[in-house]
């Protein structure tokens, strides 16, 4: 206690705490940065262009005549190309014997009645799509024949221009007019390319008719004018409405059903010089998502049409499928350009075997010249590519090249021959075909090389990021378990290792400026994040010899028997043990499909756990009945052994806390690995309820959920003491709360109620849907920054008498910091006395007479507060249903924190350990059921299951930026990391509160019996205040210890991604589950910082607040 | 006399893991289409009534505790009926807590209670065996330095053991191997109870002759 009194002198550390976790924080980013920029790679884009001179086959022609096209003869002039979004191929394909079509087959008629009818001008291919499957990756790959990448995929709405060698800037390039309509998705790859376009939003899902009515009002009279050459319309409808209200709906047949009309109309517009193609970018799932590579997402369709005969061969069944890239070459050549350099894709043999009555050249050899053509360019790019990038492996390359040099021989040698005598060769279509099918085994397997290797990465960065991040790991642990007697060297701990990390990274910096010019953010933040972390070290390993000198080791290691230090270790180990069950889970993809039934099984066990260890070291039993090794030696019958009272309760929350696990199960979504699976009813929209009465009760549940959410935490404030303030934000609690929860009712009435019926308010409803939510943002807004103006929530009851010296050992103004210090507790104890004086009747003059309700749970109330504020709007972001879960949240967390209070509360009573310290139990626990209310909020790690709606809660129609709408959607993924980071302070606060509800009534009373024993009334919160170092420093561990817990898991997640990098589920599972890890990491411990922030201003506001009262008091 | 109750105890472990293994062997002879896994609620009736018929007779010859003083018939049949009583009590709790862990709850209700039976078998009745009906025993054998003869600290191991091996039976669920055998463990709600008590109450063995050695040891020391 000495050293404590010394200690005293020493102020709060706010900022230093802070910045240390701050610091601790950017070197996990640095690490997670370092990988991600390793793991995540794309393929070199090559800036080369095609052009219409270099003619990779020398063409004959005849003397004079001139050719407006390039590489090969231009088989039509226009083209109309309708590109319809997530046209699976199940949608076009048209099943005459099937007689009870479901609403999505059996739409597009007029396709099948054109390739019954006209078997030589039509047909419809099964297209097959490279995954990832969204929008801008396949227009990406339909212009460019290339294969994009995993990372493409975070620009997806902030689409950049295409810079490679591309169809519309060949098109361009060579003079033809393109006009295109449709998503606007295209003005940002390809910006001011087109001849004349017309742009429609793309991004609300919601709205299933804008672009598509857009598109036909242009469509008709441009076909109609002569003013293009190529016309691109890309349909939004059926994806739009696929994402509504999946493909199993009466909707999806009606637009279906127009874009058949479309297509009908269409073909009455065209000439024979046009050609027309109708394809789908990519499929959907049964749920009408996409993104991922499952058959149906990846199998979209494609149908050729022209009005002058195409196929040689007549009507084919069932005709193979198709790779996307595929559709580049055979354009290009088709319309007579060159092909885009970069394009991998084949050639489609079909539409080059037409029998050109013109000249005399059999289908067969266009064919095949078609063929070599292609394989020179794919030839062409491959050298390209090998000499831009090492990637490829050599021997394929190797390979590769003979397998070209001998089919583009063979065909050489062929055309020679036939130059030499016409007509000579016998079997000359056998030839050809042979040679076509040479070069067209040389384009599959170039093509699939690429694909083999465009996943490619960096495996020294990624082992890089690995080592930071598991050194951060090492170092959150090192500090966590430093004992807290040691007053924390903030000043050498953090100033040195930041001073190191930043005089390297500048100099860093420099140095490459200078040498090329160019930095790179990502490599230098890691450089600093390395060698601060090795000072970091290095000042620990001096520090510790310093303290092994000077105390002579014996403080840390103070005669503990194995036994004991055994002990010790099994504190911590057990939840290890289920941390390191968890860790192991990040490595079979099999794991991580169930991992929102994994993490829900791994915390109920380790809340158990809680339970079965208190009671094995005997903490649950009364303290007469010792359990010590002599009852061996006397066997003796031993004492009746009783139970705590607590005991019961503590069983009570625990059975309590494993039906909430288990009920937070029904609010799960469904992944589409998982067969059978159905997700979960709360997770639908009202809107999209048919039945009247259900949807009335559901609202009704919702809405009653949205109140127990209020009266409950207005139970708690009130039990507290803290309800009765008179404080701005208790104000705001009061008649904010309902406000707000009138708006969110009101809102999600009117968007479950949206349907026909209501057209007549239409205006109305429109103003309203945004009116609503609005209001909701600018309330919880308001409540923020109420919370940070005046988080102090103490009902003050004014003093009787002001003759009264409250502090008995000083006299007068206290003037430094040290006597306030000493005076705080005091005058709170007095306060509590005199409170309690008057509750219990006494008549007791002489004490003190200010009363101040709430301040024992002052930090807790503001934190509770603001964890509410952010529920509020979270709930927005949601769908209706998902206010159960909230609830369900509330109630868990709760729970959790009574379960651990509890405990605390048992092992203090009984071996009066420490207060300040968090188990790793309850910290464990609590980053569990962040991860476990992940699911329970409707989530699920993977691409497709982000609920994009989110972004037009509040707003219709486009946002000007992409800051606001990724804010609300990633507010919306991540909404249980937010809410458990913030609250995880309460961990700390919790068992303090505790400590009022018993112990008050027994010790109050004995209290005031006998006048006296000063300093045994419960202070609650207020203890903390009573050692401000300690309290400082035990925030920093609780901090440290979240941050190990959830960094080990973002670290068993990265290193799986590093050993898996080849694994066969890695774009599907492992690389999701990385990108969703590593940001729930850095959006959790970037609200733990906030929420030790709010702690900290707490901190400050009771502290001037303790200030005027002591300076009223004294005049 | 320590010496001996160590061979007792290991003879009875041993006795018992005999009687799991047979229980799986034995009735292929006896019963018609009888296998593990096709059958699977057959052998588990199997396995607990065997295992817990090895636990009565041992407890009944051998004696562990030590009996009370009051050993009148009336008295015998009223504590053979408590310990039913305790029995049922702790087959309904461990059904109770298997399906708070997540077993549905309608569904395959069979399974999910034959292994809350199993699960009472490797532990309740064991310690109803060797500890008697006096709760307050169970309490003391089952917290911190609460084991005062080999009998409790084996019953410690083994049920601590059992409940783990249960726990950790959870695990293959998950797993797409599409095995048999893991569809029919999905159907216990995953607890591989079975397999993974053998190989403890095997490894039981192990620990018990270390545990002899260390106290022959002790002894010599």
């Amino acid at each position: 206690m000495d050293r404590w009194s010394d200690l005293l002198s020493v102020r709060m550390r706010r900022l230093p705490v802070l910045l240390f976790l701050a610091w601790i924080c950017f070197l996990f980013y640095a690490g997670i940065g370092i990988f991600m920029n390793g793991f995540l790679l794309m393929r070199i884009e090559l800036s080369q262009r095609s052009s219409c001179l270099d003619e990779l086959v020398p063409r004959t022609r005849a003397d004079g005549e001139v050719s407006d096209s390039c590489w090969m003869d231009r088989r039509f002039r226009r083209a109309v190309i309708i590109l319809v979004d997530a046209l699976q191929y199940e949608f076009a394909r048209f099943d005459p014997t099937n007689l009870n079509p479901k609403p999505y087959e059996n739409r597009l008629q007029f396709i099948h009645q054109l390739i019954s009818s006209q078997p030589h001008h039509a047909r419809l291919y099964p297209f097959k799509a490279d995954p990832p499957t969204t929008t801008m990756q396949r227009i990406k790959g339909i212009t460019t024949g290339s294969l994009p990448t995993f990372i493409d995929m975070s620009n997806n709405f902030a689409s950049n221009a295409i810079m490679e060698d591309n169809l519309i800037d060949q098109l361009v390039q060579n003079g033809k007019r393109v006009v295109f309509m449709g998503d606007d998705t295209w003005d940002g790859l390809f910006p001011k390319k087109f001849f004349k376009s017309f742009f429609f939003p793309s991004f609300n899902v919601k709205d299933l008719h804008t672009v598509d009515n857009g598109i036909l009002q242009h469509l008709f009279p441009t076909v109609n004018g002569s003013e293009w050459d190529v016309l691109i319309a890309h349909f939004l409808g059926v994806d739009h409405c696929g994402h509504k209200h999946g493909p199993d709906h009466p909707e999806t047949a009606k637009k279906l059903s127009q874009m058949n009309e479309v297509i009908r109309s269409l073909v009455d517009y065209l000439h024979n010089d046009t050609l027309l193609v109708v394809i789908g970018d990519h499929g959907m799932t049964d749920t009408g998502d996409h993104g991922g590579d499952t058959e149906k997402e990846v199998t979209t369709a494609l149908f050729i049409y022209s009005k002058t005969a195409l196929f040689r061969d007549g009507l084919q069944e069932e005709p193979d499928a198709v790779p996307q890239v595929n559709l580049v070459p055979t354009l290009a050549l088709l319309l007579g350009i060159p092909v885009p350099y970069s394009n991998i894709g084949e050639v489609m043999a079909d539409v080059f075997s037409w029998n050109d009555a013109n000249r005399d050249s059999s289908g067969s050899v266009t064919q095949a010249l078609a063929y070599q053509i292609n394989a020179r360019q794919v030839n062409r790019f491959m050298n390209a590519y090998s000499q831009a990038a090492e990637d490829l492996p050599v021997e394929k390359l190797r390979h590769l090249q003979e397998l070209f040099s001998s089919a583009a021989n063979g065909y050489d040698q062929l055309m020679a021959e036939m130059q030499e005598k016409p007509g000579s060769i016998l079997n000359l279509e056998a030839l050809l075909q042979q040679q076509t099918s040479n070069l067209q085994h040389y384009l599959r397997e170039a093509r699939a090389v690429c694909t083999a290797s465009w996943a490619r990465f960096h495996p020294l960065r990624m082992v890089a990021g690995v080592a930071i991040i598991a050194a951060t790991c090492l170092l959150c642990w090192v500090i966590s378990e430093l004992p807290m007697a040691f007053e924390f060297p903030y000043r050498s701990l953090l100033l040195s290792p930041v001073v190191w990390g930043l005089s390297l990274a500048a100099f860093l910096s420099f140095w490459r400026w200078v040498i090329t010019k160019e930095t790179e953010l990502v490599l230098i933040c890691s450089w600093a994040a390395a060698i601060s972390q090795l000072s970091f070290l290095w000042q620990v390993w001096k520090m510790r010899l310093k303290r092994n000198f000077v105390l002579g080791s014996r403080w840390l290691r103070r005669s503990l028997g194995l036994k004991q230090r055994l002990l010790m270790v099994l504190k911590w180990v057990l939840p290890m043990i289920v941390l390191f069950f968890r860790c192991c889970t990040m490595f079979s993809d099999s794991f991580l499909l169930a991992e929102s039934r994994v993490v829900p099984f791994l915390l109920q066990s380790l809340s158990i756990l809680m339970l079965v260890k208190l009671h094995w070291s005997g903490k649950l039993l009364m303290p007469g009945w010792i359990t010590s090794g002599l009852l061996v030696e006397s066997h003796k019958p031993s004492p009746v052994p009783t139970y705590r009272r607590e005991s019961l309760h503590l069983l009570g929350l625990l059975v309590s806390f494993q039906l909430c696990v288990l009920f937070s199960a029904l609010f799960h979504s469904c992944r589409d690995e998982i067969p059978g699976c159905e997700p979960s009813p709360f997770l639908t929209p009202l809107s999209s309820l048919q039945d009247v009465q259900i949807k009335n009760l559901s609202y009704g549940l919702c809405v009653a959920s949205l109140v127990a959410i209020i009266y409950l935490t207005r139970c708690w404030l009130r039990h507290y003491g803290n309800l009765n303030s008179s404080s701005p934000l208790m104000l705001f609690v009061r008649w904010g709360f309902p406000l707000i929860a009138v708006w969110i009712s009101c809102y999600w009435a009117i968007s479950s109620g949206m349907e026909d019926n209501m057209a007549k308010f239409k205006e109305v409803i429109q103003v309203a849907l945004v009116a609503c939510p609005r209001a909701v943002y600018g309330l919880v807004a308001l409540g923020l920054l109420v919370a940070l103006w005046s988080p102090m929530t103490v009902f003050v009851q004014d003093s009787r008498e002001f003759k009264t010296h409250i502090v008995t050992a000083y006299q007068g103004i206290p003037n430094s910091e040290a006597d306030l210090r000493h005076v705080i507790p005091q005058i709170y104890r007095k306060m509590q006395r005199s409170l309690k004086s008057r509750l219990g009747g006494a008549d007791e003059h002489d004490k003190a007479t200010v009363a101040a309700f709430g301040l024992g749970s002052v930090y807790s109330a503001a934190l509770v507060i603001i964890l509410l504020l952010l529920i509020f709007f979270f709930l927005l972001l949601h769908s209706e249903g998902m206010s159960l879960a909230f609830l369900l949240l509330l109630v868990e967390g709760f729970i959790l924190l009574q379960l651990h209070g509890c405990a605390v509360k048992v092992s203090v009573a009984s071996d009066g350990s420490e207060h300040f310290l968090v188990s790793w139990d309850a910290v464990t626990a609590w980053a569990f059921a962040s991860t476990q209310f992940f699911y329970s909020t409707g989530h699920q790690p993977i691409l497709s299951a982000i609920h994009w709606n989110t972004a037009f809660v509040g707003f219709v129609g486009d946002h000007s930026t992409n800051l606001l709408p990724a804010f609300l959607v990633g507010a919306n993924t991540f909404a249980s990391h937010v809410l458990f980071a913030v609250g995880c302070p309460l961990l700390l606060f919790w068992p303090f509160l505790g400590e009022s509800s018993s112990s008050r009534k027994r010790k109050v009373k004995k209290d005031w019996r006998e006048g006296e024993a000063e300093g045994e009334l419960p202070v609650m919160e207020m203890r903390l205040r009573e050692c401000p170092e300690k309290f400082s420093a035990a925030l920093l561990q609780l901090a440290l210890k979240y941050l190990f817990v959830l960094g080990i898991q973002l670290l068993a997640c990265v290193f799986a991604a590093l050993i898996l990098r080849r694994h066969l589920m890695v774009w599907k599972v492992f690389a999701p589950k990385f990108l969703f890890e590593a940001l729930g990491f850095v959006v959790s411990s970037s609200s733990l910082l906030v929420g030790i922030a709010l702690v900290m201003r707490v901190d400050c506001a009771v502290s001037t607040w303790f200030k005027k009262l002591i300076l009223s008091r004294s005049r | 006399m320590k010496n001996m109750e160590i061979m007792s105890m290991a003879s009875v472990h041993f006795v018992c893991v005999l009687s799991i293994i047979l229980s799986a062997l034995i009735p292929v002879f006896l019963l018609e289409k009888f296998s593990v896994l096709e059958t699977h609620l057959t052998w588990l009736c199997i396995c607990s009534v065997s295992v817990a018929a090895v636990n009565i007779i041992a407890s009944i010859v051998l004696k562990p505790n030590p009996s009370p003083k009051r050993n009148s018939l009336s008295h015998k049949v009223t504590r053979f009926l408590k310990s039913c009583l305790y029995f049922m009590i702790s087959c309904l709790l461990f059904h109770t807590i298997i399906v708070l862990y997540g077993a549905p709850l309608l569904e395959s209700v069979l399974e999910t209670f034959l292994f809350a039976v199993l699960l009472s078998t490797f532990t309740t009745l064991r310690c109803l065996c060797l500890l008697g009906l006096n709760l307050q025993v169970w309490i003391r054998v089952f917290s911190k330095n609460g084991a005062m003869s080999i009998w409790d600290s084996s019953l410690q191991i083994t049920t601590v053991c059992s409940i783990v091996g249960a726990w950790l039976g959870a695990f293959p669920i998950p797993l797409d191997w599409d095995r048999p055998w893991q569809s029919r463990i999905e159907l216990f709600n995953g607890c591989g109870v079975i397999l993974l008590c053998i190989l403890f109450q095997r490894s039981l063995i192990a620990l018990g002759w270390q545990y002899s050695r260390e106290c022959r040891g002790g002894r010599l020391n």
